[in-house]
């Protein structure tokens, strides 16, 4: 692909089904009803000058250059405007129209600076494109426009600039905030001739705005007023490579712009089925950290941690972590090793890394980050409906009527979703937030819930259970659907169960703190209310009863017929871009591909076949499990790609108590993260733009992932993407692997796997993207599932019993903290921290509401000691009303901080989830860094050196 | 493995499976170890002295 950008309708399409004929310029043209005469125009390959119009924004008809003349209509109308009739006679260029659009554009060209050859948009630019098109020779009111010229470039957006001198006030910077991102950040100030676009109040830059950094308006900018300035400095792209983004579960797809091997920015892809041309701060900017100075390219081995690093070569570093392995295997068994895979690597990386753990390394102990984020919604949905995926495609929502967002900050952790959601809303669907916290769903611009039911943490499985007894004993319950479609005896069962007083809104208000009549209320609406939709994250899963949240849930949208069509279903929204990924293709250690049981000898067979090796048909070790092995003694290695699980994973002393007793910790990653501190070997890794590959996004919608330059861990040419690094550790432990290209692993996996037989390289090539399952039943991919029936044959309806957290409150700790995202960082903070987002968050904060605060002294920004019963740290307080009285939140995206010192090991029952949403603490003053805080900055310098190469004899 | 919390691990699945009867909770208890623990935690589990387990979780551990 060249550099172009993406053709432009000029306006939206309608969708309709019914056609209408007309002739434009003596061309007949057949087009959906309600298309606009523009975007009619556009379809025949014609292409009327415009300037206010975009194909993602709804028709303005402000800049009046495009108008027609129709027969038999009067005057000149905007053709963004006007829409199709049948027979309608249009003609977009006559001497009159030539003439009224050179007007137009004398107008705008005697207010806007003529340097185009010194210009960052120079040949890039549609006022240049309409300049020429309108055939503009000369500007009879020169060239001193009054209004727009010499002002200042406000810089202070960290990715691009505002420049208003070259502002034409077409709008389409202000609608695209409003329509397609949904913040009303950008206004337009004064009138007419003077008006001026202006980013949040009087005095305020980008930066202090409300402007989340999206990118719709540089990319809706037809001038170089907004432009990226990755632009300026480095000039326009040359080419273009479609991939998929790395960061969130969203999966937007992007537009790779490049000069030679140089990014010089990402935009996203119109194309696109997750995100439609739209992106978020993180996706759109911060790649900067794949060309960070902390990049470590070079592998590097030392026998103990005590050590300095030493680089060494590729063969050196294989042999001697092959060496190492195969001497702990003869030593301690194979039990003794274990993996975990990727959830940021791609399907076929991470299916290798199963591979060598299972078949190479002869253990099932091989475990994922979904561990720690998504294990109970893969528990709770195979259970009750028999797939352990969310049932919808995203655009799903725009079919809801009654949204229910529970532990989950989609504009936050899925911005990009989220600004789905709010078209919804602003639509008129209605919002129920189920969150301790009031997010900002819960009141922003243009949305506002129905009902925020600010719940106790760890009352999850209580306030579900409550809404169950209301639909059941209010008789709203869905029964047709209940009787066709599920199990009716475990219906029964528990719609008795739920029934019971003890579970009514009224008697649980002690425990969740939710009004009982505000319960009632929003569960009637979710039963009544149309199609219900439930959106949910890690606020139900990181719970001790983690798993019965989901099937809370599942029991409620089958009681409510809310499952098998669009419009409803219930969503998990995905943490990191390949979650969804890891574990579909058998990252699990009790589950190979496509979530089928290690102990089933039938898929056993069809993989001893495949690989010809026995595997074990015992679950192995989850993460937690392995920490506590590797502390008895009985876990020895281990190989991670890609996951930081000293901060990311809960009780960090446990986690580093577990590492430490390890004889080969190898990982594999972009950067020496925090869990390196313990490693023996580190490989370095490769970023998503210089590998190909598959990610599968929360909507199970799997998309190609296209490399756009050369692996950085190499001379160039020579680098490696990771699944060749797993390739070569299996080979340099004797397995013989021969894959030459991914599209290689994906069709093993495709023989594999059922839900993935109609999956490869070359057909998602074709169709841009699919949904599993693909196979013979559902050859096109599956949008929505569970449509004539559930993957299992009947739903399955569970009693869910709310059974308390063991982490309790008391006059220690009397506290509860929560943890979670922000927008501008991801996860723990390894790629977002290593870009200019740290603008927006340079530290972890801790929310306390004021009541709190001011019992303790506390004021807005001063320093606090956090403390539980397993650890304690200090960070700065903000003083905030979004977190209720007794709670306190914050993140975890820096180490520095590293919250999880503070957090417990509790975890959820069925899958050891951890319980990262609950943790009693408590909150006083400080005047300084932690002790362990300032021990693990020394042990974290000590363990990060590296020994300088010896001079070559 | 430390048996504390192998204990309590076992102890948090049977109480999940409470509401469903005894017998039930027995069965589904002895099933979710038989599905998720690794033979070690197995093997530990079943060498504990029964008389520090929970009923429930003595009886599931009796059936594996």
């Amino acid at each position: 692909m060249g550099y172009e950008p993406q053709a432009d309708f000029g306006t939206p399409e309608t969708g309709a089904a019914e056609t209408v004929r007309l002739t434009i310029d003596g061309r007949e043209v057949s087009v959906p009803a309600g298309t606009s005469v523009m975007r009619a125009a556009a379809l025949s390959g014609g292409s009327i000058p415009k300037l206010c119009a975009s194909d993602n924004l709804a028709a303005f008809g402000s800049c009046r250059l495009c108008l027609v003349e129709i027969e038999g209509v009067k005057g000149t109308p905007a053709s963004c405007t006007t829409p199709v009739a049948g027979g309608m006679r249009v003609q977009t260029q006559t001497p009159r129209l030539q003439k009224l659009r050179r007007g137009v554009m004398e107008l705008y060209i005697s207010d806007h600076p003529l340097d185009c050859l010194t210009c960052s948009a120079n040949n890039d630019c549609e006022l240049q494109d309409q300049a020429a098109a309108v055939g503009l020779r000369d500007v009879r009111y020169g060239y001193e426009g009054a209004n727009h010229l010499g002002e200042t470039t406000d810089t202070s957006n960290p990715y691009f600039d505002f420049d208003p001198s070259k502002c034409i006030v077409c709008s389409r910077c202000v609608r695209a905030c409003d329509e397609v991102q949904g913040t009303f950040a950008l206004t337009l100030d004064g009138r007419g001739f003077a008006s001026k676009v202006s980013a949040g109040q009087a005095g305020d830059d980008f930066l202090s705005s409300e402007c989340v950094s999206c990118g719709a308006c540089v990319q809706a900018c037809p001038t170089a007023t907004l432009q990226e300035k990755a632009i300026v400095a480095i000039g326009k792209p040359e080419r273009a490579v479609v991939t998929t983004c790395a960061y969130c579960g969203v999966g937007c797809t992007f537009r790779a712009e490049m000069r030679g091997e140089q990014l010089v920015r990402m935009v996203p892809w119109k194309d696109g089925k997750a995100n439609h041309g739209h992106s978020c701060v993180k996706g759109r900017f911060a790649w900067g950290y794949a060309q960070h100075r902390d990049r470590v390219t070079s592998p590097m081995i030392r026998d103990s941690i005590d050590q300095p690093w030493r680089e060494v070569s590729w063969d050196e570093a294989l042999a001697f972590t092959a060496a190492k392995l195969n001497a702990i295997k003869a030593q301690h068994g194979a039990s003794a090793l274990g993996g975990i895979t990727s959830s940021r690597c791609t399907n076929e990386e991470t299916f290798l890394v199963q591979k060598l753990v299972r078949a190479g390394f002869g253990t099932n102990n091989v475990d994922t980050c979904a561990r720690v984020c998504h294990s109970p919604t893969g528990y709770g949905l195979k259970t009750t409906f028999g797939t352990s995926a969310g049932t919808q495609d995203f655009d799903s929502v725009m079919q809801a009527d009654v949204i229910i967002v529970m532990g989950a900050n989609p504009t936050d952790a899925h911005p990009v979703f989220a600004s789905q959601m709010k078209r919804r809303l602003r639509q008129g669907a209605k919002l129920i937030v189920i969150d301790p916290r009031r997010i900002d769903l819960v009141r922003s611009p243009h949305i506002e819930a129905a009902h925020h039911l600010a719940l106790q943490p760890g009352t999850n499985v209580a306030v579900l259970t409550a809404m169950a007894h209301v639909v059941v004993t209010e008789g709203l319950a869905e029964e047709t659907f209940i009787r066709e479609r599920c199990d009716v005896d475990e219906y029964e069962d528990w719609a008795r169960f739920v029934s019971e007083d003890r579970h009514s809104p009224e008697v649980l208000e002690a425990v969740t703190r939710v009004p009982a009549a505000e319960l009632r209320a929003a569960a009637r609406l979710y039963a009544t209310g149309g199609n219900g939709a439930i959106y949910y994250g890690l606020g139900v899963t990181e719970h001790s009863q983690g798993s019965s949240t989901v099937m809370a849930i599942a029991n409620l949208a089958m009681a409510t017929g809310n499952i098998g069509r669009p419009g409803v279903g219930v969503n998990p929204l995905r943490g990191q871009n390949n979650v969804q990924g890891a574990c579909d293709m058998g990252s699990f250690p009790h589950e190979l591909t496509g979530y089928r049981h290690i102990s089933d000898a039938a898929t056993r067979a069809l993989f001893e076949g495949e690989w010809g090796v026995a595997l074990d048909s015992e679950p192995g070790l989850r993460i937690p499990n392995m920490l506590d092995a590797a502390i008895d003694g009985s876990f020895r290695a281990i190989y991670i790609q890609g996951e930081d699980i000293l901060q990311s994973d809960p009780n960090t002393h446990h986690v580093a108590a577990g590492l430490s007793a390890m004889d080969c910790v190898i990982v594999h990653d972009l950067f020496l993260n925090e869990t390196a501190n313990y490693a023996h070997v580190f490989l370095p890794g490769s970023t998503f733009l210089e590998k190909d590959g598959t990610f599968t996004n929360a909507e199970r919608r799997i998309q190609l992932v296209r490399k756009v330059m050369e692996p950085a861990n190499g001379p160039n040419g020579q680098g490696f993407e990771d699944w060749q690094v797993t390739q070569a550790l299996a080979n340099a432990m004797g397995l013989g692997w021969d894959y030459r290209h991914p599209r290689e692993i994906m069709d093993e996996i495709a023989r594999l796997t059922p839900t993935f037989a109609g999956v490869s390289h070359a057909r998602l090539e074709e169709v841009g993207s699919l949904q599993w399952p693909v196979n013979e039943a559902n050859p096109e991919g599956s949008p929505i599932m569970h449509v004539d029936g559930f993957v299992r044959g009947k739903g399955k309806f569970v009693v869910t019993d709310y059974v308390p957290t063991d982490e309790k409150t008391g006059p220690r700790y009397p506290l509860l903290l929560t943890t979670g995202r922000i927008l501008s960082q991801y996860n723990v903070g390894a790629q977002t921290r290593r870009t200019a987002n740290v603008v927006w968050h340079h530290e972890d904060v801790l929310e306390i509401h004021p009541s709190d605060a001011e019992n303790r002294g506390l004021k807005a920004g001063d320093r606090v000691r956090l403390a539980s019963r397993k650890g304690e740290t200090a960070l700065r307080a903000e003083v905030t009303d979004r977190v209720a009285p007794g709670v306190v939140y914050t993140t975890f995206h820096h180490p520095e901080t590293q919250a999880n010192v503070v957090t417990t090991e509790f975890s959820d029952w069925a899958t050891n989830c951890p319980e990262y949403k609950v943790t009693a603490v408590q909150v006083s003053p400080s005047n300084g860094p932690s002790d362990w805080q300032e021990d693990y900055a020394e042990l974290s310098a000590r363990s990060r050196r590296i020994a300088p190469a010896e001079a070559a004899e | 493995m430390e048996i504390e919390r192998l204990r309590y691990m076992a102890d948090q699945i049977a109480r999940n499976f409470a509401a469903q009867g005894e017998a039930e909770a027995v069965a589904a208890t002895a099933e979710h170890i038989r599905l998720y623990w690794d033979p070690r935690m197995k093997a530990a589990i079943l060498a504990d002295d029964r008389a520090a387990l929970s009923p429930v979780v003595a009886a599931a551990v009796d059936r594996l």
